[in-house]
Parts: structure tokens; sequence; C-alpha cells
């Protein structure tokens, strides 16, 4: 039971991660490997303001997400475009994102470190014990959890009933389609990328009121979003959601029963299954 | 062999044997980067042999690396050098096959995030081994070997991924890999085994990459996982090789040489800047050479020629 409701705590923080690299690789087809530098950068905006400025980090999401939307749009604009007018075709556009994208994960990286330095951070926020049925968690994880909560729904609402919405996910089936019915599709890209960002630096700022996070720690979770988007299927919003729990839940069971030091080896197991049987996505339909 | 080919090999053997002459100037110094320039040669040389055709983005290298060290670092008490170098080789053979057989059925993306985390898991799963069934972490590692020895060693593994680069190239594995690089779709259809073939290329670049981790566990005589499985080596072998260019064999020793001595001037006088050089490297290199150093001199030479005729 414990296992059970730390595992899908987990999963909700990781629900919004994965949606803001669904976001970017499934609409803007963009496969961005600095992801998880995104999230330590919101984890580490939070960490300031709260240290600086005793602002709760729930607040601080309310500049933190437009920052890195702003960020993220520019990123596009101007780092990534290039790329893709250059691209030829899909394979060698995801060559180049890939290393242009580490490129930029390093560098951040390596900015973080040389300003700030490779120390750990983390503060104490909200960390009272809160009792649900007869076992105690972290008042911050279930803030946390609830956050997240409301920012999918309110994602989801925007995904599925509004036109803009509707426009993002006509993109991610068919980019060439879209185009045709009147979307602009770049600037559609350009949308999802700014958005998906922002979601991944909110869900950082989320994350580091419960986990202890250091400069380097963002391909961990990079990863960690990228098996979750693959299982769940490369733009398959409830799948996502889905695997983002099923992975909390993992990686919950494996520290608590096993090893704390294990959790990556539990993804990648999952990882591996998933490829054997099914790659095209929890809720995919085989396209061979 | 036409007369060019003989050429080129003769040329090679010079150069090789000049290579081999290092040692005898005595210098420590010039040794130790000598190892370090060999042992980058022959990882980038060999990643390139896979990544090259196939565009497929291999970060596995630590993985495979850190393997080998840790089978010769386990083994060393009990059994001889040589058996752990051929273990160590099958072994990343082996795991070359099942990570391949895993991911490069499907598409290359699926391959370059399986081979991002490898290294780490693996890592994890030794520290988990070494801590529950029993034996320290830490592994000594002491053998006659000097620096002069492992620098032979490597260049003779140099010279072996050399030869075997060649023959592919003129194999019918090399010719399949060159239709699978221009399109997959056509080699499919020409009844190329498509995911046969890139998981055997895959199993050189991986027994090549371990054995060179089997080759210098002596050289750090105290290992550790985390010391091991660098996280670092998949990415500077990555950018060398794409700085030199994957296009031709040598390409990359084009990259290793000039990216190895700027990585030991940065790291002896900015330690803690390594990780953005790397950044900045990855980034310059998609925006000004995509096609490596190698690549931008052949396209303007034969721009030359075009504009001289």
């Amino acid at each position: 039971m414990d296992i059970l409701i730390t595992g899908i705590l987990l999963g909700g923080t990781y629900t919004l991660i994965a949606m803001g690299l669904n976001l970017q690789y499934g609409v803007a087809r963009i496969m961005n490997l600095a992801n998880g530098e995104m999230l330590v950068a919101g984890a580490f905006a939070a960490f300031w303001t709260y240290t600086a400025g005793q602002v709760s980090p729930i607040l601080s999401i309310l500049f933190v997400a437009p920052l890195a939307f702003l960020a993220n749009w520019i990123i596009y604009r101007v780092i990534l475009m290039p790329l893709i007018k250059r691209a030829k075709n899909q394979g060698q556009l995801e060559v180049d994102s890939i290393l242009a994208t580490f490129g930029m994960g390093f560098a951040f990286v390596g900015i973080m470190i040389a300003t700030f330095g490779a120390d750990y951070f983390s503060y104490d926020y909200l960390g009272d014990g809160v009792q649900i049925i007869g076992n105690t968690f972290a008042l911050n994880r279930i803030v946390a959890f609830f956050a997240a909560v409301i920012i999918c729904a309110i994602l989801y609402a925007w995904l599925y009933w509004s036109r803009p919405g509707t426009a993002v996910r006509a993109v991610a089936v068919n980019p060439q389609a879209a185009g045709l019915v009147g979307i602009n599709v770049r600037r559609v890209s350009a949308l999802a990328f700014a958005l998906g960002g922002s979601l991944t630096a909110v869900g950082g700022s989320l994350i580091s009121t419960f986990l202890t996070l250091d400069a380097s720690v963002g391909v961990l979770f990079t990863m960690k979003a990228l098996i979750i988007v693959i299982m769940g299927g490369v733009g398959d919003v409830r799948g996502v959601i889905v695997a983002a729990l099923i992975l909390g839940l993992a990686e919950t069971a494996v520290a608590t029963l096993i090893d704390p030091g294990l959790t990556l080896a539990a993804a990648y197991f999952i990882f591996i299954l998933v490829l054997l049987f099914r790659p095209q996505g929890l809720f995919g339909k085989p396209t061979s | 062999m036409t007369s060019r080919e003989i050429r080129t090999l003769v040329i090679a053997v010079i150069l090789f044997g000049l290579a081999a002459l290092l040692p005898f100037s005595g210098n420590g110094y010039f040794i130790s980067i000598g190892v370090t320039i060999a042992m980058y040669v022959v990882l980038s040389t060999s990643w390139a042999l896979f990544s090259g055709p196939t565009h497929y983005i291999s970060l596995a290298t630590a993985a495979f690396y850190g393997l080998g060290t840790m089978i010769v670092a386990t083994g060393i008490e009990t059994v001889p050098y040589v058996v752990l170098l051929l273990i160590s080789a099958v072994a990343g053979a082996l795991m070359a096959a099942l990570v391949g057989l895993a991911t490069l059925r499907l598409s290359g993306v699926y391959f370059v995030i399986f081979t991002l985390g490898l290294a780490e898991m693996i890592r994890q799963l030794v520290s988990w081994l070494q801590n529950n069934l029993g034996g320290s972490r830490g592994l000594y590692v002491l053998t006659d070997l000097t620096e002069d020895h492992i620098y032979w060693e490597l260049l003779a593994l140099a010279a072996f991924v050399f030869l075997i680069g060649w023959w592919i190239g003129r194999s019918r594995l090399g010719f399949a890999m060159r239709i699978i690089g221009n399109d997959e779709t056509v080699a499919a259809h020409c009844g190329i085994n498509t995911a046969r073939s890139k998981i055997m290329l895959f199993m050189v670049s991986g027994m090549v990459a371990a054995l060179v981790g089997a080759l210098l566990a002596p050289r750090w005589t105290y290992i550790e996982p985390n010391i091991a499985f660098s996280p670092l080596l998949s990415f500077e072998v990555v950018i060398m090789a794409l700085l030199g260019g994957t296009k031709r064999l040598w390409g990359p020793l084009v990259g290793v040489v000039p990216f190895t001595i700027l990585l030991e001037v940065i790291e002896a006088n900015y330690p803690s800047q390594t990780i953005l050089v790397l950044g900045i490297a990855f980034l310059l290199i998609v925006y000004l050479v995509p096609h490596g150093v190698v690549g931008r001199l052949e396209q303007s030479f034969a721009k030359f020629r075009r504009g001289g005729n």
C-alpha cells in the first residue's frame, strides 16, 4: 500500500515531464535530449526563489512557466529552425536534433557548474508528514502530485476541447495533412515545443520540493521521460499518463523492495519489455 | 589489389611503424598522451564502423569499455590476462548482440535512447552485485604491463580495426550497409536482412570497445564501477568521430588527435569545464561541419577541381 501510493505520487510528476517531452517529440518532431536540463533549470529556479525570497515553489511556477515557454520558443526558432530547414528527411533531422540538443544540454550543465558549482541543491518545503490510510507521506509529495494533476487536466482539456489544441493534435497525427487543412504547421510546432519545455520546467519546480538534485542529474530524467513516452506511444496523451504511473510504481517498488540504487535498472527492464512486446506503445496499433 | 590499394597499404604500414617508435622517446608525458590518443583512435574508428554507414548514434561506448575493464578487474587474480581479454571481447560482442536484438529491428531513435542510459544502468547493476555478493567495490589490477606495452597493444588493435574496416568495406556486409545507409526501404526490397547486418556490425564495434576497456584496465591499477563506466567517454568518442568525419575509414583519426590534446589542456587547466567544451563541440559540429572536417575538405577540394577545369 505504501509502495502503491508513493509510486502514484511520483508517477504524477513524471506525467508532467513526459507530457512535455511528448509535445516536443510527438508534435514538433524534435527529439529533445536536453529535456532533463530544462527540468533542472525549473528546479533550480524554484530553489533559488525559495531560498532567496521565500517564494513558495508552487507560486514560482507562475513565472517559471512563461519564462520557460519563451526560452523554448527562442530555442526552437533560433537554434532548431536551421536544422529543420536543412534536413532532407526525417532521419537526418533526428540525428541533427539529437546532436544539437545534446550540445545544448551539455553547455547548460557546463554553465550551471561554472556559475553555481556542482553541489546538490535541496530545500525544506512542506516536509511535514500526512497520514493516509495508516501510512505517513510527506506533504510536499502530495502537493506536487495535485499540482501536476491540475496542470495535466488543464492541458488535456485544452488539447481536446479547443481549436488550437485540436490543431496541435492534428500536427501530431500528420504534419502534411495538417498543412493541407490550413494549419500553420511551423507555428503550431513552435508552440508545441515551447509548451512542452514549459511543462517540463514546471515539472522540475515541483520535483525539487521533494528530491535532491544537482546540475548534472538532467540526463537521468531525460531517460525516464523518453522511456515513458515510448511506452505510452508517441503523441498519445492517455498512454503517457498510464506509462508514467507504471514507471513511478515500478521505481518505487524496486527502491523499497530491492535497492534504491537500482531505479534506472528497473526503468530499463520496463523499457526492454516494451521494445520486445509493444514497441508501438501501450495503446498503439501495430503499424506493419 | 590495385596499385592504389598497395600504395595506401604501404603508407599505412609506414605510419604505424613510425607511431610504434613513440615509446623509445622515453618521454613519459608523450607516451601517456600517446596511450590516450591510441585509445580514442580505436574507440572512435570502431564507433564509426557502425554509426558511419547507419547514421545510428551509439552512446554505448562507455558501457562496452566499462564491461571490459570490470571483467579484467574481477578476474585478474585467478585467470590469465590473455584469457580475460578473450572473455571481454566475447562479452562485448554478446552484449552488442543483445542490445541490437532489442532495438535495431526498430527505428534508430529507440537505439539511441537505449544506448544513452546503458552505461549508467550496467554501473548500477555491477555496484549492486558487488554490494550483495560480497567482495569490495574497489578492485586492484596489478600487472607487469607498463604504459609502453599498453600503447603497443592499442596500436595493434588499431591496426586490426583498420584492417577489419577495410575488409568490411569490400565485403558483402559493407555493400549492404551502404545501401541501408542510403535508403533502408530499398535495402530491404533488395533482399538484405537489414536488422541482421546492423547487429553484426554493431557486434564488431562492441567487441572492440570492450577490448579497449580490458587493455586499459592495467593502466588504472585501482578500479571501481564509477571509474570504469565513465559517462562522458561515450560522448567524447562521438564528438571525435563526427569531427573527423565518418565517410572515410581514417576520418575519425583526424578528429581524435586535436580533440584529445584539447581535452588534455582543458582538464589540466579548467577541470570542471570539460562538459561545457563537449557541449560547444557538439553544437559546432552540427552547425559548421556536419560531414566532419574530412568531408568538408573533400567538398572544397571537389569544388576547387570543378572550378579549375
